[in-house]
């Protein structure tokens, strides 16, 4: 099953044109990778997935992004409402100046939860998902800026996943982490497969084949290639891809 | 090292442990056949060979995905790289099992004159292969490079063993000419299962490459510590 359709997709920055007809779908609970050099337009995609560009002064879209198979550009669509069921996390861990226990709570609390053993329950199953439950449990109350870098980005996975969202987007999640945190948030994609769709932009092809099921490859606003990434990173059918993940260009 | 790489290095290590397990029973029934002359079990060598080849093919399939997706470096690329020769070689002794097989069922001659079976060794040369193969096996499930480099010795006997046969095959001719054609099959059967003990040390080489990064073959050259 389909989670996530685009239809001819164009994006424009005022006249300049990011995103140049681009179609794909992306199947339920799988890991999709985005990859492609700087300004290749994958990162501008990703965006468009939980509207994100919205605000950006001169920007317009053609084409159509269905979720679920619905329209999320449709008329009436609640952004905020789209946003609790398409999470995303930034390549800088970015947890609030609050408390462990508040940062996974707070997507619980601006959705009007307020039964505090749910919270407690619901904040303890994000942290054991996102694996950080046993390294936080007994400094809960303690400020999320007290974390390694690793872990506050695994909070903020926990607190994207605390709202049981069915998409997660990651915008290059461990780009700013050391080797060992780099696995444990691999790690982690890989365990949330079965909970969410997951759509990951990299600059890590070998993060790419790592973790995700099906790999595009944009350049320059367009799509050259979408397949398995087994396909993608064995043998891939176009030539540019093939250049771009042998390192000859890019 | 990450979980799921960790399991992708223990289905490929699987199912090398499958091949190796087909291509160890092809042998024992290449065994069977020969010594007995019997048609139909040479006949199940030469259709399981097709189970040998497609199995390579699938591994080589497997470690060529492995290598492209998670770029292994250390013990894992001389795992993967291991894995990929052991491959091959298993492969190889399935080839010789399945030309043993062809001789007997293409021979016209029902049995072999003990006589000549005991002073050939042949039944030595069989055992001696398959003693190898599974301490190789156990060595690689162990990790034990140590075990994996004692059996590179035992490939002296067989060498031997071939050496001596030629003598007694051509002896046996001159004295029975209308067995020239069998001794010429055996004489094709001793070289392939000398053939058999050269690809067993290369398996051997490997895993201890493998575990203990060190290179066994042409010490003449090499021998270098690769750790």
């Amino acid at each position: 099953m389909e989670k996530i359709e685009a239809k001819d997709v164009n994006f424009y920055y005022g006249d300049f044109h990011a995103l140049k007809g681009i179609t794909m779908e992306i199947p339920q609970n799988r890991v999709v990778a985005f990859i492609g050099p700087s300004g290749c337009g994958k990162s501008t995609f990703l965006r468009l997935f939980n509207r994100m560009n919205d605000l950006i002064p001169g920007a317009r879209l053609e084409g159509q992004i269905l979720i679920d198979g619905n329209d999320i550009y449709s008329p009436g669509v609640r952004v905020d409402e789209l946003r609790k069921n398409v999470g995303m996390v930034f390549q800088r861990p970015n947890p609030f100046p609050k408390s462990i226990f508040e940062n996974v709570a707070y997507g619980l609390r601006v959705n009007g939860i307020k039964d505090r053993k749910f919270i407690a329950q619901r904040v303890e199953e994000s942290l054991r998902g996102a694996a950080l439950w046993n390294e936080v449990k007994d400094k809960l109350n303690a400020s999320a800026y007290a974390l390694s870098g690793g872990q506050q980005q695994r909070l903020c996975i926990a607190r994207a996943m605390a709202v049981a969202p069915s998409v997660l987007l990651m915008d290059e999640p461990a780009s700013a982490l050391d080797p060992i945190s780099t696995a444990k948030v691999e790690e982690l994609i890989c365990e949330l497969r079965s909970q969410v769709t997951i759509v990951i932009v990299t600059h890590n092809m070998q993060q790419a084949s790592r973790v995700s099921d099906k790999t595009a490859f944009f350049y320059m606003g367009e799509m050259v290639e979408y397949d398995d990434t087994k396909t993608i990173f064995t043998n891939p059918r176009q030539l540019a891809t093939q250049n771009y993940i042998t390192g000859r260009f890019g | 090292m990450v979980k799921f790489v960790e399991s992708e290095i223990q289905q490929l290590r699987n199912e090398v442990y499958e091949m190796w397990t087909l291509v160890n029973s092809q042998m024992e029934l290449a065994r069977q056949a020969v010594m007995n002359m019997d048609r139909n079990i040479a006949r199940q060598v030469l259709v399981r060979e097709r189970r040998v080849d497609a199995m390579e093919l699938k591994i080589d399939g497997e470690v060529e995905d492995f290598i492209a997706l998670y770029t292994p470096v250390a013990i894992d690329l001389r795992f993967v790289l291991a894995m990929f020769k052991v491959n091959n070689d298993l492969e190889r002794i399935g080839d010789y099992a399945d030309g043993i097989a062809r001789f007997v069922v293409d021979s016209d001659t029902d049995r072999v004159d003990e006589n000549l079976l005991r002073v050939l060794r042949l039944e030595e040369m069989f055992s001696t292969l398959l003693v190898m193969m599974d301490d190789l096996r156990q060595s690689l499930m162990d990790e034990d490079a140590a075990r994996a480099a004692s059996v590179i010795a035992m490939d002296d006997t067989l060498d031997l063993i071939k050496a001596d046969s030629a003598d007694v095959l051509v002896g046996y001719a001159r004295s029975h000419p209308d067995a020239i054609a069998l001794c010429m099959g055996l004489a094709g059967v001793f070289r392939k299962l000398e053939r058999t003990g050269d690809h067993l040390s290369n398996i051997a080489e490997d895993i201890v490459f493998y575990i203990d990064a060190k290179v066994l073959k042409h010490p003449e050259t090499s021998g270098t510590d690769r750790a």
